[in-house]
């Protein structure tokens, strides 16, 4: 954590900390205590009539089927995100670890969905699969499947899922690939004069040597699936079809910004935050532990 | 190479040429939108090759714009996201790497309370606390100004979480020739710790300026004055004009402009995003 | 350092001149909206040509994005004491405007006070009656009014045989066999489907949806609209959907572009799409009136409009709202009314905008222009067709939007549906009783 070394006791790191902190007191801490102390509120929009009822928000969600079935659906949802995006990043990243000549081009080619925003990303994938001008779906028609996003729940699913998977391909592959590129040649060399093949030293060098990495990008993968992929999810189905790509970030601002029940939504962001800070434990433990070993 | 067979490499080559292909195609289908007319992109089906109304069409974005909240066209819109990411990214860097120089260099009363205090902020993002904030912001007058558009995205740890993972890996060695040679602490920061981080900062640079360009939500709300307007909300806005129909040329060449800065920064950036990145770990 | 202390100087420079340039001279009004596209454009200039008009006041419209968006920003901004003048809400938020006693300034208590002279017997019965206390008091101003119609493909009709535009829901269905016959690949969709397949539907033929006169006399109402004769019409449906006569394409307005691509031969949504259709569409096409369910009703009562209107919150200077009371004089004169009319395909508001529209011959070069006010206007309304009125209407409209796609895409029967569709509506109403006491 600290430094053996350091600087003795003056004023000065207070002053060093203190823009921080003031933006966060003022931002953050401000704000999610007012979100906290709504939980326990019912309210109606303009704020001009205030009931504070304990936790009878909370007993309200827990008595509900629908968050339950919020909280499946976005585990479900980002196992998904996660697992397609890594899946395709891992292979892509092993063919260019593979190539001499040109992997540098195709990283650029490659890195720089990871730029565009979340709503534009939607906006993009809603267009090519718009149910009667979509220009996939012209082409998933003329196979005989009909798509419909819009009435089709698992169509809905498979479409924010691509879109928000698509946008981290970038992300994950200079990962892999940075990870591949800093295993020792002369390790792949010996297994490969032992006449292992280029597979099988995927699986029994390569791999197992890029764990950590898989790990902490699994960690980041879910916790982008879990928060970032709200203006996705916005920008192509709202939720819809009948909740069917409902998410629990999209169900906060659902609850609280459109259908401006506060008490309710807030209590939900306070789960959130819990989920929040537990993921955020996990990781920093990861991080941690790496570290001790450097 | 550890071996040469051609085969395996070619078959490289084929998987990375079509990956390139899969991740590529959206962003061609939006080119070749932007490059007809409107009743063209209304019929079935769509085109797959570019049209010839690019400039026409680029004329029409930059100067008039569809949106009728906006038909200043979308110049000022791309100016005002820029002012807002570099905000973003610049001040969250400064205020970072001064957090995590405290954090990690000095001892000092409440240290571990000021560093949880910043950690928890790591991942909430601000649309679920957002109308809260907004009420912050609307009492110290900041809306519809660029402060209020970019400071409440600067409270976000992930940045100092990253310099003092960086800081971390500094050999103290630096630190105590630092203080034979009589340097205080600014120094040491300004002469050691900034030249070692800079990688990391193009990094967070990069990561951070992509992240102020790309938000929604919360410039929608902090935003009335229409000179005050972002690209990306642009965009949003366009796709759902009330009951009109989405004028896909126009709306696919804004998201080519707007996709535009973020990508050329992430693009020319590469070299010392990759370095930066990878190094730590996020 | 140096750079980012340039950048900031820079910025503060283009914030501040951004700024006095427009708080100066005359009483400045704000009009948060929610039209984009074109409408927007239209909108700038209702307040340019206003502004321009007299040099006191400056109404300064700004996008807040779309109706739910622009609804929470104007609420959030009450909260933090920064709210509009005047704010355009959905009629869907009717309810919860009209509970929020202490924010909202009825519009007629607006003229009073402005001693704006203001003669409500020129607005149209079937546009204000929805925006009225039980009392009668105007609480918001119509601004963009329409009501649900059926949109045809003349050269469809034509091409598979079916001689008039459908009356009643039987022919609907034999209109849409013979289309599906002649290889159209549905034979309609509709959109915005809890308005036009639910509201609108009840109002069409004189039935309920709601206890309380669907709310107009209280908080305390409960739905209705899961009773027999809802759900055999909407298995109905269901059931034609099968064999393609029905396609669900989305909740809004999305399934507009399988009517103008020929797709399907007929569309259930708002009048106000008559500009886009016919920009798009390349066939003859018109517009009638909804189908009649003759099973449940002899005739059809009156539609009820969509739309959205403008409130005035409270919190300015009294010389503001005399700005605010100037405007919506102008708004309501019969030129900048029929103007909007026949730009946009809304409803006139008022009955001399409506003479005006037919004095320059606009239903005469523009055939069917006139169907949805004479829809809206067909008889007098009554408690079942005068509008509704439920709090939580937003989420409820959601929660009706799921329950029906469930019964579209077959997870559900049409009357389990809408049993789930009322209870969890029921619920939502409860919430809104409690929450504003």
């Amino acid at each position: 954590m600290l430094k053996k070394v350091h600087f003795g006791p003056s004023y000065l790191p207070y002053l060093l900390v203190a823009p921080q902190i003031l933006i966060t007191v003022v931002f953050f801490i401000w704000p999610a205590g007012h979100a906290l102390y709504q939980s326990l509120l019912i309210q109606d929009a303009f704020g001009l009539s205030t009931e504070f009822v304990w936790f009878e928000n909370f007993e309200v969600l827990f008595e509900d089927d629908h968050y339950f079935d919020t909280f499946k659906r976005t585990v479900f949802f980002s196992v998904l995100v996660a697992g397609l995006s890594m899946g395709f990043s891992l292979i892509l990243a092993a063919m260019a670890d593979r190539v001499v000549k040109g992997a540098m081009a195709y990283r650029t080619l490659l890195i720089w969905p990871y730029a565009v925003a979340p709503v534009v990303a939607g906006a993009l994938w809603v267009f090519m699969l718009d149910p009667t001008l979509g220009i996939l779906t012209y082409g998933l028609s003329a196979m005989g499947y009909d798509w419909n996003h819009k009435l089709n729940g698992s169509e809905a699913m498979t479409l924010v899922v691509v879109a928000a998977a698509w946008k981290q391909v970038a992300y994950n592959f200079l990962f892999f690939l940075a990870a591949m590129q800093s295993i020792p040649k002369s390790l792949i060399e010996a297994a490969a004069i032992d006449g292992a093949g280029p597979v099988r030293r995927f699986w029994s060098i390569i791999f197992p040597l890029i764990s950590p990495t898989t790990f902490f990008l699994l960690v980041v993968n879910i916790v982008y699936a879990f928060f970032d992929t709200f203006g996705i999810i916005h920008a192509i189905t709202q939720g819809g079809p009948a909740k069917a790509t409902e998410i629990l970030v999209y169900k906060v601002y659902n609850d609280g910004f459109v259908g401006l029940d506060l008490g309710g939504s807030a209590a939900q962001s306070v789960i959130l935050m819990a989920i929040v800070i537990g993921l955020t434990v996990v990781q920093f433990r990861y991080v941690e532990k790496k570290v001790e070993y450097q | 190479m550890i071996e040469n067979r051609p085969a395996v490499t070619i078959i490289s080559h084929c998987m990375l040429i079509l990956g390139v292909a899969i991740i590529a195609f959206p962003i061609w289908i939006t080119f070749v939108a932007a490059t007809h007319d409107a009743v063209r992109m209304v019929q079935i089906p769509l085109p797959l090759l570019p049209g010839g109304h690019f400039f026409e069409n680029l004329n029409q974005a930059l100067n008039k714009g569809i949106s009728g909240g906006a038909n200043q066209g979308v110049v000022m819109m791309l100016f005002n996201s820029l002012v807002m990411a570099m905000m973003i990214a610049v001040g969250k860097i400064a205020i970072s790497l001064l957090s995590a120089f405290a954090i990690v260099y000095f001892r000092f009363p409440f240290r571990m309370g000021f560093f949880w205090m910043i950690f928890i902020t790591l991942m909430l993002p601000v649309e679920v606390r957002i109308i809260p904030t907004f009420e912050v912001v609307a009492n110290l007058n900041m809306l519809n100004t660029y402060w209020g558009l970019s400071i409440p995205l600067i409270a976000s740890a992930t940045a100092t979480f990253m310099f003092r993972q960086t800081f971390l890996t500094i050999p103290d060695e630096l630190l105590e020739a630092a203080r034979i040679d009589g340097a205080g602490p600014m120094r040491f920061f300004f002469d050691i710790l900034l030249p070692m981080s800079r990688t990391n900062i193009a990094a967070l640079f990069v990561i951070l300026f992509i992240y102020g360009w790309n938000q929604y939500l919360w410039p929608l709300l902090v935003t009335t004055d229409q000179s005050m307007f972002t690209i990306v909300m642009a965009i949003k806005q366009m796709l759902e004009a009330a009951e009109q129909a989405p004028e896909w040329n126009i709306i696919m060449m804004t998201t080519l402009l707007a996709m535009l800065p973020p990508v050329l920064v992430v693009i020319f950036m590469q070299k010392l995003f990759v370095k930066g990145l990878t190094e730590t770990e996020k | 350092m140096i750079i980012k202390k340039k950048l900031l100087k820079a910025v503060a420079v283009v914030a501040i001149s951004g700024f006095s340039a427009s708080a100066m001279a005359a009483t400045e009004v704000q009009w948060w909206h929610a039209m984009g596209g074109t409408n927007g454009e239209r909108v700038n200039k209702i307040a340019a040509d206003f502004n321009a008009s007299q040099s006191d006041y400056k109404v300064t419209p700004s996008y807040k994005g779309n109706y739910t968006e622009t609804m929470t920003a104007a609420i959030a901004a009450f909260r933090a004491k920064k709210q509009p003048h005047i704010v355009q809400v959905f009629e869907v938020g009717t309810a919860t405007m009209m509970a929020a006693k202490g924010a909202v300034y009825p519009v007629e208590q607006v003229m009073k006070d402005a001693g704006e002279p203001f003669n409500k017997s020129i607005y149209l019965p079937a546009v204000i009656s929805y925006y009225q206390t039980s009392d009668g008091e105007l609480l918001s101003m119509p601004f963009n009014s329409s009501t649900p119609v059926l949109w045809y493909n003349k050269d469809a009709f034509k091409k598979a045989g079916v001689k008039s535009p459908p009356e009643t829901w039987d022919e609907m269905k034999s209109a849409s066999e013979k289309l599906v016959a002649a290889g159209y690949k549905c034979g309609f969709s509709f959109g915005w489907q809890s308005w036009v397949m639910i509201e609108n539907y009840g109002a069409w033929n004189n039935i309920a949806m709601g206890t309380k006169e669907n709310g107009f006399t209280g908080t305390d109402t409960t739905f209705t609209f899961n009773n027999a004769k809802v759900k055999a019409r909407i298995a109905s449906i269901a059931d034609w959907s099968k064999d393609k006569l029905f396609t669900y394409g989305g909740r809004r307005g999305d399934s507009l572009s399988m009517f103008t691509n020929g797709e399907c031969g007929m569309w259930m949504n708002s009048s106000a799409y008559y500009g886009s259709i016919k920009k798009q569409a390349k066939f003859e096409f018109g517009q009638t009136m909804l189908p009649l369910d003759t099973d449940v009703a002899s005739k059809p009562q009156n539609s009820i409009i969509g739309g959205a209107t403008l409130w005035v919150l409270k919190g300015g200077k009294s010389d503001e709202y005399k700005g605010v009371a100037k405007f919506m004089t102008y708004l309501s004169s019969p030129e900048v009314q029929a103007w909007w009319h026949q730009e946009t395909g809304y409803v006139p508001i008022t009955t001399p905008a409506y003479e005006l529209s037919k004095k320059q011959g606009f239903y005469n070069s523009n055939p069917g222009t006139d169907t949805a006010i004479k829809q809206l206007s067909l008889n007098q309304p009554t408690a079942n067709s005068r509008g509704i009125r439920f709090g939580n209407f937003v989420q409820i409209r959601d929660v009706i939007n799921e329950e029906l796609e469930a019964i579209w895409n077959g997870s559900k029967t049409a009357s389990q549906g809408l049993d789930d569709a009322a209870s969890r509506g029921d619920k939502l109403l409860r919430k809104f009783e409690r929450a504003n006491k």
